[in-house]
């Protein structure tokens, strides 16, 4: 479950106010808004990579408000996918669990799971160089999901991607979601992806204030 | 009806630009070379088989050689931090945390010399100069060991001081631009794999930068290589001593031997092209 209480976050001049939302235990929310009001400013603030000015922020009931992001359990799929350019791509999907301490093998056999799941196998040896927009997104998922993250946040995963692969992404991530128990958070500005997707949506206007939409 | 003949719309020609932006870059190519083969008419094989022959010229490259590596591998180890730093957060006074970082840059050279001979001989800490302070410490270990030098001024630590104050800040531009060309994303998204920061810079961020450590490198060699002022003023030009190849040609030109001089400029050319070459081509092998 994600959290929210009376959140304000700032990014440069611009202040995200009073916001409230709760996102239940595996739930899927969808956070909608114009260009520039502040939705990867409040994503950022969930994974831990901006700090709060104030409020708080719970997964699970737990405040993680003060925590790093590496103490959060949180997977991160930004809108490029940033893709880690100077390693293959098997070392990318183990890469998770191997700064977690966990056995070089154990990370391995993980990497390999997550790639038969994402339908990437056939890439594990290559480097970043030439990938599609679409398998870029499929790494940024597996790679996210390596660590079994409680929740999942993704930055317009599908903005980038052409009608055919934006189909192809939307029913990973829906086959996903049943496999997987997280909670999600996923910006977009499509209202079809929204509505195919989220199992509630969230609006900010462009004054910086969030409601649910209806 | 009749067909009306196309009429393309009028943009006017990339000649002259074409003309200008290759014009200005081969016009500094051939000072470059002008330069060079003014060199090569004033010297002859023979005077630079006397200048290698010379044991004054061998040890001097020899030193030039060990301080100018040196000099580069510390303003390595310094400006991927610094680099870092200014790239990544911002802080209160950064722009004046930035500008000192460039003074070195714009001091003339012969500045810089007199002023680390004024920090390491006027500046008291305790009644007594650095060099004081430096000279007991290193006094111990020369005693120990005859190769570690008993002191700084006018000694080998004073020509890599010299050159590494001033490369250094070299440097630091070239790993800032470095860094700054680096989106801090993937970092961000290793933090939330579980990286700490440091995590964050040793696995994502300084492999990708691995081409402008290389550069920022060569750099700091190269400038280096060619710090005469600093050098001249802080370790002074003994021969057999503190003489670096850039000390050699003043040294000869002082004593009118204008050949001479020429003949181990040529040497370092020839030094400094075999040099960096082969780290940038061992770099590019690195980082393909």
């Amino acid at each position: 479950m994600i959290e929210i209480k009376d959140l304000c976050v700032r990014a440069g001049n611009f202040l995200l106010k009073e916001v409230n939302m709760c996102v239940p235990k595996s739930g899927y929310a969808v956070l909608m808004g114009k260009t520039g009001c502040g939705k990867t400013t409040l994503i950022e603030c969930v994974c831990g990579l901006k700090r709060a000015q104030s409020g708080r922020v719970c997964f699970d009931g737990h405040d993680v408000t003060m925590l790093r992001p590496a103490e959060r359990g949180v997977g991160y799929v930004p809108q490029d996918g940033a893709i880690f350019s100077t390693m293959k791509i098997s070392e990318q999907l183990a890469f998770g669990p191997r700064v977690r301490g966990w056995k070089k093998t154990d990370a391995l056999s993980r990497a390999e799971e997550i790639a038969e799941e994402l339908g990437i196998v056939d890439l594990m040896n290559r480097y970043p160089e030439g990938l599609s927009g679409g398998e870029r997104q499929r790494i940024a998922l597996g790679r996210a999901l390596s660590c079994r993250p409680q929740v999942l946040c993704l930055d317009e995963p599908l903005s980038a991607l052409d009608d055919e692969t934006r189909e192809e992404i939307c029913e990973l991530i829906e086959r996903l979601r049943r496999n997987h128990p997280f909670t999600a958070l996923h910006i977009t500005h499509s209202r079809a992806e929204a509505e195919r997707l989220g199992d509630m949506v969230f609006v900010i206007s462009p004054d910086g204030c969030l409601r649910e939409d209806a | 009806m009749a067909v009306e003949a196309y009429k393309p719309s009028k943009v006017p020609s990339d000649v002259p630009f074409l003309t200008a932006i290759w014009g200005i870059s081969g016009m500094y190519v051939l000072l470059i070379i002008a330069v060079l083969a003014a060199d090569a008419s004033y010297t002859s094989i023979h005077d630079l088989w006397v200048a290698v022959k010379d044991p004054n010229v061998r040890a001097s490259i020899w030193l030039t050689l060990h301080t100018c590596t040196i000099t580069a591998i510390l303003s390595v180890f310094v400006s991927v931090p610094a680099g870092y730093v200014l790239a990544r957060y911002n802080f209160p006074c950064k722009r004046l945390f930035d500008a000192i970082m460039d003074i070195p840059i714009v001091l003339p050279p012969l500045v810089i010399g007199l002023s680390l001979l004024i920090l390491f001989n006027q500046v008291m800490i305790g009644g007594q100069s650095i060099e004081k302070w430096l000279g007991e410490w290193l006094g111990g270990l020369h005693a120990w060991n005859e190769s570690i030098p008993s002191g700084v001024t006018y000694k080998v630590p004073a020509i890599i001081l010299a050159q590494f104050t001033v490369s250094c800040a070299f440097a630091v531009r070239t790993m800032r631009n470095t860094f700054d060309g680096i989106h801090p994303r993937q970092e961000e998204v290793a933090m939330t794999l579980g990286c700490a920061r440091s995590g964050a810079f040793w696995l994502i961020a300084l492999p990708q930068a691995a081409r402008g450590v290389i550069a920022a490198g060569t750099l700091a060699w190269a400038r280096a290589l060619g710090e005469f002022g600093p050098v001249l003023v802080f370790a002074g030009a003994t021969r057999g001593s503190t003489e670096v190849l850039a000390t050699t040609v003043f040294l000869e030109i002082t004593i009118g031997n204008i050949e001479g001089a020429v003949a181990v400029s040529f040497l370092m050319i020839a030094v400094a092209i075999m040099v960096l070459t082969a780290v940038r081509f061992l770099g590019m092998r690195q980082t393909i």
